[in-house]
């Protein structure tokens, strides 16, 4: 567990600085069906925060709303100063869907090279495309399949071809949809490196799903969601000593009992 | 809309296909395949083989991309690369046009290679110029992209896409003046046949069969069938949603 916390400085109860998201009375209906009710809540920038929940919560719908993809959203959602889904943001944010959202009749290389000339159009850029590409496929540990078709690599190796391609052209925020699920525990390390590396290193703001509580222990701060409310918002420290837990998931029991008996 | 994300997006579509070499080796053959077979069960009437043969050349590449388009599209949706795509900084345009340059530029091959074979090979007997029954063939190619994408955004999954093309296409290919003339048509069939597309594919073909010169039903026909395909594909664009539910 040498690397479950690279040094990180300390985040105290609130992050200073503006917010990389804000939220007030986020609302999200599917159909009759109220997915998020009345969310308020912030990201702070530069950091890495846990979006964690059981299964069908609305972990997705509220990334998707962050992301600008979901429909039927109320309230108030700006996203690095600009309201969710604004044109501006597009090259802004990388985003990773839960299932691996790749060409899988495209190889690794050829999948990261058609996206960052979406991102990054023009014969001028092909150079830093290039780069791009390159780091990516670094930063995700694929260069020995670099030239595989997508559809041949197993599942945990599509996801992060997936991952690889949020993380052309150095996005300022990234929304990554349960991105350790199904990993074996040594990539799931590496990956935790590399996200917590994003953030430091790169100044990027990191926003990861998971339903394995574990993982909470990660993260510098956490929001935890259950039925589309929102139980807590706090660091993971403040929320065990705030309920004389152990663990994150002990923490988070205690809430869903709480809120149950309110 | 910009003309390198859009060259980026045709660039990548053709690379997907070319991990597919079986699948344009059919979209190339096939049409060929159907043309020599057609040459022979007309072997007593060459008359006929020169109009249907004609007209088929027109419906072949419609047929092929509207089925190529339509399921390409789909796996789009379904694979999640469409949300990706339009989280990103690409225009819906871009992406339309990027499929539409793609398919166009197979459905040229496609149609130069039928065309080719029809006309050298198996004595498919022509007026007019071979290349603007090439002209037709594309614009009809580019009425099949439009029209698979259009109702790509109606099936929600490959099995119902298929399903799609004896909707949409065969009722076209029974009303385009195929099998009878469209003036020997039932008046409410022929009038029917006057708004569906494919019928000034073939009038179009019809044209270049019998007139050396370009005459001004060829041209009205040509763009009777760029129009549609227009029209179609901007119908298309409105079913690509960045917010989906």
């Amino acid at each position: 567990m040498m690397n479950s916390k690279a040094p990180a400085p300390p985040v105290a109860g609130e992050a200073t600085g503006s917010p990389a998201v804000r939220a007030r009375g986020l609302t999200v209906t599917r159909g009759p069906r109220t997915v998020l009710r009345g969310l308020d809540f912030s990201v702070p920038a530069g950091r890495v925060t846990g979006l964690l929940g059981p299964s069908g919560c609305g972990k997705s719908t509220l990334m998707r709303a962050l992301v600008g993809t979901q429909a039927k959203v109320s309230g108030t959602l700006d996203v690095l100063g600009h309201p969710a889904g604004s044109a501006a943001l597009r090259s802004r944010i990388g985003y990773v869907t839960q299932a691996p959202s790749v060409y899988s009749d495209l190889t690794v290389r050829q999948n990261l090279e058609y996206f960052a000339a979406v991102l990054e159009p023009g014969r001028s850029a092909a150079g830093r495309r290039r780069a791009q590409v390159t780091r990516a496929i670094e930063d995700v540990d694929l260069g020995s399949h670099a030239d595989s078709l997508a559809g041949h690599l197993s599942g945990g190796q599509r996801g992060r071809v997936s991952l690889a391609v949020a993380l052309l052209g150095s996005p300022e925020l990234l929304v990554l949809d349960e991105p350790t699920v199904g990993l074996d525990p040594v990539l799931r390390r590496e990956l935790w490196h590399l996200f917590r590396g994003l953030a430091t290193e790169r100044g990027a703001t990191v926003l990861i799903s998971s339903h394995v509580m574990d993982e909470a222990e990660r993260c510098d701060r956490l929001l935890l969601l259950r039925e589309g409310h929102l139980l807590a918002e706090d660091t993971p420290e403040a929320l065990r000593e705030q309920t004389g837990s152990t663990t994150v998931e002990e923490a988070f029991l205690h809430l869903v009992d709480r809120a149950a008996t309110h | 809309m910009t003309l390198s994300r859009t060259l980026a997006t045709a660039a990548r579509v053709l690379r997907q296909l070319r991990h597919d070499p079986r699948s344009i080796a059919l979209m190339v053959l096939v049409p060929c395949v159907m043309l020599l077979l057609l040459r022979y069960v007309f072997d007593a009437s060459p008359r006929t083989f020169d109009s249907i043969g004609a007209s088929l050349l027109g419906i072949f590449p419609l047929i092929t991309m509207f089925l190529v388009t339509s399921i390409a599209t789909l796996r789009e949706r379904t694979s999640g690369t469409l949300e990706r795509l339009l989280a990103l900084p690409l225009g819906k345009g871009d992406l339309i046009a990027g499929y539409a340059l793609a398919f166009g530029a197979l459905a040229v091959v496609q149609s130069a290679l039928a065309t080719g074979l029809a006309l050298w090979a198996l004595g498919l007997d022509v007026t007019g110029s071979p290349w603007l029954l090439l002209l037709v063939a594309l614009l009809d190619a580019l009425l099949g992209t439009a029209l698979g994408l259009f109702v790509s955004a109606f099936a929600a999954s490959e099995f119902q896409a298929v399903q799609f093309m004896p909707a949409v296409i065969f009722p076209q290919l029974l009303l385009c003046g195929l099998f009878t003339a469209r003036a020997r048509m039932q008046p409410v069939l022929e009038a029917l046949s006057d708004v569906l597309p494919m019928s000034y594919a073939v009038d179009g073909m019809n044209e270049v069969l019998r007139h050396p010169e370009v005459t001004g039903a060829f041209v009205r026909d040509t763009s009777v069938v760029a129009g549609s395909a227009l029209l179609v594909l901007v119908l298309g664009a409105a079913t690509l949603r960045r917010r989906t539910v």
